[in-house]
Formats: C-alpha cells, structure tokens, sequence
C-alpha cells in the first residue's frame, strides 16, 4: 500500500499500458514537452520518445481524429484532450465517427480510442475551462463514459478502457490531480460495469460521481453525526450506467439526493432523477432532489465560482430535506 | 336540503364502512358524482350521489361502520327546475334497501390527521406499496411526512395498531362468501325456480362474428360474450316478463336492460355487476364496457349503481369448460339465464347430420313472477336472436 496522487495514479497507468502493449501511444496538446497540462505525462516523452508521446497541433479536431484513424488501423490510442470545453471542437469526430463506425460497417470495424479530458470547476480558469460537460457525452449511444473519483480508478478505469474494444470517454476532474490516496500493492484491476458504494447506510442515498464525490462523502460523515444514515453511491461508469445498483441502494433508503456538477436542467442529474422516478417510483418516500451547477457560465472571482457549484451543505441540506428534518 | 345515506350496495347489505370522502364541505357535486367509497363485504364501492348541490356537512368519519340508511353527509341542493325534488328516490330502477335498523350509529371522533383531511389520503409511492402490500387502509394512519403525508414508516406502526378499522384480507374473502351465501341462501329459501334448456346452434353467429372481427381493427373487435348479451337484450325486447324485479308480493317490469353479468374474482368469490342499457349500446361500445367492467370488479373498483342495478343476470360458465349450467337467481331479480360451453355436436341440418358448433342455454325463473310457458318463450325468442347475429 503507498499514497499517490490522482495525477501520479494516472501516469502510472500510462506507463504500465505502453510498456505493456507497443500499439499504445498518447498524444495531444502539450503531452510531450511540457509534460501535460495537468503534468500527467510528465517525464514519459524521456521515457518513451517522440513517436509514442506525441504533441499535436491546437487542433482538437484534427488531432482526435487522427487517433480514431489510428485506433481504425489497429493502434490503441489515448488522445488527451485538455479540457471538455475544448472537446466541443472534437465533438464532429466523437460522436459522427467514433461513436458511429461499428454500427455503420456492421461490425467490420471498431474504434477502440481513449479519449481523456479533465472537467469541472474550482481552479479559477473561468468559464471557458471549467464546464461539466459529461451529458453530452452520457447522451451518446456507442460510446462509454467513465468518471474516476480516487486513485484506485484513475489507473484502472485506463488500463480497463485500453482493454475496450470501442471508444472510451474518461473524464478527469481538474480538482482531484493533487488528491492523495492509498494505492494498494499490487495495484488492482477495476471494472467497467458496476457503480460502487462509497459509503453505506439506510435513511438517504446520495448519488455521485468524479469530482463530486468528496464533498458528498462529507456530507454524509457531517449528516451521520446528525444521526442520519446516508448511502454514498459513486457512479463510477457513467455510460452504461449501473441503474441495478442505484435501483438497490433506492429500494433500501427511499430516497435519492443526486449531486452533479453540471448544470441541473437537462443535465446528467435529470436522466438519473427520471430513471428513478420511472423505475423505482414505488420505492420512493420522498420526492428525488438534486444538488446540481447553477445555471450560469462558471464564473472566475473563486466566491462566484464556489457558489455554482455544489457545496457539501448543500447536499446536507438537501439529505436533511428528503429524510424530514429540513 | 338533501341527505346522502349510506346505500344498500346489495340485497343483504346491512351495514357498510365509509372508507374514503372524495368530496369535502363546499364542494359542489352533481347528479351522478361518485363522492364516496363504501366498503361492503363485496369489497370496496364507488358510490355516486342522486342530487345535484353543494356538500354542507360530512356527518360520518372515513372508516366508520354504519348501517345502510345512515346520514353520511348533507347536501345542500341548487334550484334546478329540471330535476324533481327527490332525485335521489326516483333516479334509478334499483330495488329498495333491505329494511334496517332506523337508529343510526353515532360516529366515533377519529383523530384527524391533515393526510386526510384533503379528500385525497397524502401519501408517499412507498408508503402506498407497504399499504397495499400489508392491507393495510391509508385512510386514517397518522402521516409523519410534511404536509402530514403518509411515509413508509408510518404504515408499519399503524399496521400494528389496527385493530378494528380495515379486515385484512383473508377476512374480506370469508365476507365475500358470507355475502354469497346469504343471497343464495335467500334465493332458495324464497324462490321457486324452475328451469329450461335448450341447446342452440350458434355456428352461424360465431362466423357472422370471425368475419366481422377479421375486417375491423383490435380494437373493434368482439369476444362472443358480447353477442350473448345482446341477444338475450333482444330477447328480453319480446318477453319483458323475465326482466325485472320480484317486490311486496308483485313483479315489477323493468322498462331499461341492466345485464347482470357475473365476473368471477381472482381471490375467490364473485360479483354480477350490471352492463347498463345493454339493448341501446353498440356491440363495440359493449365490449368496452365490459372490459371495464371486469377490469374495475377484479380491483374491487366498482360503483354503486353497477351492484343493485341489474334486471337480469347472464352466467357463463364456458370459459370453465362447462357445457351446462342452471343458475341461482339473484334476489331480487325473477330470472337467470345460464350459458354454456361452445362444443361441436353432430347436429341435423336440413335432413343431413352435420357437425356444428352448439351451445347449451337455460334460464332458471322465478316461478312467482312468470311460468315456466313465459321461460319458454323466452328461450325460443334468445335462440332467434342468436341464429340472426347481424341484427344484434
């Protein structure tokens, strides 16, 4: 067991995977010299040389691309792209041909990319770095959205994701590179199929993901010495979601608070708050609330952008409002 | 001013418990609302009110267990020059309530919960579940929820401390049967029955009704049952004596055909709730009806009406397979009329054997009413009908 940061989790993953398997290269914007704009790959451009550490062009398109070509041809690319409001550029790519070309050769081909991108606000990099922007990718058939929220996942889900045969979302939020946690020895493999239950318990279950999830662990640990018992869900894989799990965890409390990042209306929040209502309705004692970004572009003055985004009393406040103590 | 009473839902109800108000003081209501759900021994009915006014005063708590007769609430009536004063006596055809005890049960102060005080019990999905699951009637549980809602922990304790209100339902099974039982016991203790038979080739009809069907869309089509009923409608048309009801030593004709039409119940027991005007719908709108009907019945959603309203009664025992059955008439009805299953017979058409589809029908009838000649007249004119689908 040692601690390692989310950032060093995932170069370890980058490591392994291109000592592991040769086809692997990663490749975007400042990967190679500069190290990654959120040094993930630090050090590997001396490690691994230019062919396999490739710094691309500001291009989002063009180089996205070109790794899904790669991927076309038998290569097992990671394209970093630095962050999901870049990813908007991209979007032509991801969703018309990374998503598509499986279904459209009739299975002849299949696209087996891993694009990453870091998300989320908190670092005062102004509206136009700091969006959450995980719907939009959730809301497409043909690809898979991951959500790592500890070190553990963070070097799975990668490895795990190079595994996939078909293109891979990760989404790393910006706020959790520096967070420290335990790496167990030997690391361990994760899975792509199961939400995870953060925390147990039996009055509340508040439902979570990526960047979210420590605030809402938090919460539940300041609601427990309330005396109620709140059930952390972290998502984990956000496309194909695990709704058994969320389902299960719903049938035992009664209630669900989700806490989201993005923005609330027609968000990822509201998929999961209609997924419960429509399939676990008859388990519900409470009405479903949501603790979500407040709809205006995320501001840069750090008061501004802490107050649109969700705040550990704000889902003790909601938690308190579902069991009845609001 | 206008009392709505507790009604007699059924020959021999006596009493009844007022599970649920849908309406509250003020609110305005009009001839044919359903207001109320009364629990029988037959499960819970959908009562309507006969005059039209504005609700002045609930005089009875929800899960109170009067006697049929009772002042349940008071309506203030709106000036309609329309309606007679005494809508509520002379609205319908149903047979008189049972005599009954005139001394109202004083009702008993429930504590009031806000839940229900709102018409609609407030209650959460899961709290509905648990209800429904343990039997358990939200009417009257103490809501913990805002608003004083009824939550999923609330159903439990008060699961624990019913004691009297709601019988569970193996109870509601042995009252259905007592409820059978008396009717029954009632009718052959009075009736003289005498019965008929006859079997009838319905191989036309059943093609008339496979052509049909096979040249309309789903949800146009018909299920046999339908032109049963209609052409025992059509046979009533020509013999009116078998259609009505046996009072104060008369028989009193029925001029609308109410169709009791018995509908066994998952849980056991069974209902004859009536199909209304069964000579004036169309087969299609019939069907619906029935549909409906059989639908509502199985969930114990009947209305009030739909129990003391029939002139007459089908049973069909084809679905199990039985190829005879004579009915018990239900009191105080004067007739039964019994349908078998459909088998194929050899059966002589023009001087040949052929086989065709055959199917036996009986009326069982009140011998105080009309005679066994009437019966018969009835049978030949309900085989008439049958042989001319088309006209149905």
């Amino acid at each position: 067991m040692s601690e390692v940061t989310f950032r060093e989790a995932v170069r370890m993953a980058l490591r392994e995977s291109m000592h592991a398997d040769e086809r692997v290269f990663l490749m975007g914007e400042d990967v190679g010299r500069y190290g990654g704009s959120y040094a993930c790959s630090m050090g590997l451009l001396e490690e691994f040389g230019e062919a396999r550490i490739r710094d691309t062009p500001l291009s989002e398109s063009g180089f996205v691309g070109a790794g899904i070509g790669a991927a076309l041809v038998g290569m097992k690319p990671i394209v970093e792209v630095m962050t999901v409001n870049f990813s908007l550029l991209a979007l032509d790519q991801i969703i018309n041909n990374a998503a598509t070309l499986r279904h459209m050769s009739g299975g002849q081909v299949n696209v087996p990319v891993v694009i990453r991108m870091s998300t989320g606000a908190g670092k005062q990099l102004a509206a136009q770095h700091s969006h959450s922007w995980e719907a939009f990718y959730t809301h497409v058939p043909g690809l898979k959205v991951l959500s790592p929220a500890t070190v553990v996942d963070a070097r799975g889900m990668l490895l795990a994701a190079l595994d996939d045969p078909d293109p891979v979302v990760i989404f790393e939020h910006s706020g959790l590179y520096n967070m420290k946690g335990e790496m167990p020895e030997p690391p361990p493999a994760v899975d792509l199929t199961h939400a995870r239950v953060a925390r147990e318990g039996t009055d509340v279950t508040l439902i979570t993901h990526g960047g979210c999830l420590r605030r809402t662990t938090e919460a539940a640990a300041a609601l427990a010495e309330r005396g109620i018992s709140a059930e952390v869900l972290d998502l984990r894989v956000l496309r194909p979601l695990d709704w058994n799990t969320v389902f299960e965890s719903v049938a035992k409390t009664h209630r669900a608070v989700i806490v989201d990042e993005g923005w609330k209306s027609w968000g990822f929040s509201a998929e999961v708050s209609a997924r419960i209502a429509e399939d676990a309705f008859w388990m519900l004692d409470a009405p479903v609330r949501r603790v979500a970004g407040v709809e205006v572009p995320i501001p840069y003055p750090t008061h501004l952008e802490q107050a649109s985004i969700p705040q550990t009393a704000q889902v003790i406040a909601a938690a308190l409002e579902v069991v009845g103590h609001g | 001013m206008g009392d709505f009473v507790m009604p007699s839902l059924g020959a021999d109800m006596e009493r009844g418990i007022l599970n649920e108000w849908l309406v509250k003081p003020g609110d305005a209501v009009a001839k044919g609302d359903i207001i109320a759900v009364v629990e029988t021994d037959k499960g819970a009915i959908e009562v309507e009110v006969w005059s039209a006014g504005v609700i002045e005063e609930l005089c009875v708590d929800e899960g109170t267990d009067t006697p049929v007769g009772t002042v349940l609430a008071r309506i203030r009536e709106t000036e309609n020059p329309a309606s007679e004063p005494s809508a509520a006596a002379t609205a319908t055809p149903s047979p008189p309530p049972e005599p009954v005890a005139t001394t109202p049960a004083p009702p008993a102060p429930a504590p009031s919960a806000p839940a229900e005080a709102r018409g609609r019990v407030m209650a959460s999905p899961w709290a509905r579940h648990l209800a429904a699951e343990r039997g358990v009637a939200l009417t009257g549980v103490t809501g913990s929820g805002p608003l004083g809602a009824v939550l999923g922990r609330d159903v439990p304790a008060a699961a624990a401390k019913t004691a009297h209100p709601k019988p569970d339902k193996v109870d509601q099974l042995a009252a259905m049967r007592r409820a059978v039982a008396k009717a029954m016991a009632r009718s052959k203790r009075e009736i003289p029955h005498y019965y008929l038979g006859t079997d009838v080739d319905v191989t036309g009809a059943l093609a008339w009704l496979a052509r049909r069907n096979a040249s309309v869309p789903p949800p146009e089509r018909l299920l046999p049952a339908v032109i049963w009923l209609k052409a025992v409608a059509a046979a009533i048309r020509k013999v009116p004596q078998v259609n009505g009801f046996w009072q104060d030593d008369a028989l009193r004709l029925s001029e609308p055909i109410h169709l009791g039409f018995a509908v066994s119940l998952r849980g056991g027991g069974l209902v004859a709730p009536a199909l209304h005007d069964v000579d004036q719908r169309t087969p299609v709108e019939l069907m619906r009806a029935m549909t409906d009907l059989v639908t509502r019945a199985r969930r114990g959603r009947l209305r009030g009406a739909e129990m003391t309203d029939a002139t007459l009664t089908v049973t069909s025992m084809g679905e199990r397979g039985v190829e005879r059955v004579d009915g018990v008439i239900y009191p105080p009805q004067v007739a039964i009329v019994g349908l078998g299953k459909v088998v194929e017979r050899p059966w002589v058409v023009d001087g040949e054997v052929a086989v065709r589809k055959v199917m036996h029908v009986s009326l069982a009838g009140d011998h105080r009413a009309h005679d066994g000649h009437t019966g018969g007249l009835f049978l030949n004119a309900l085989a008439d009908a049958l042989s001319a689908p088309e006209a149905l």
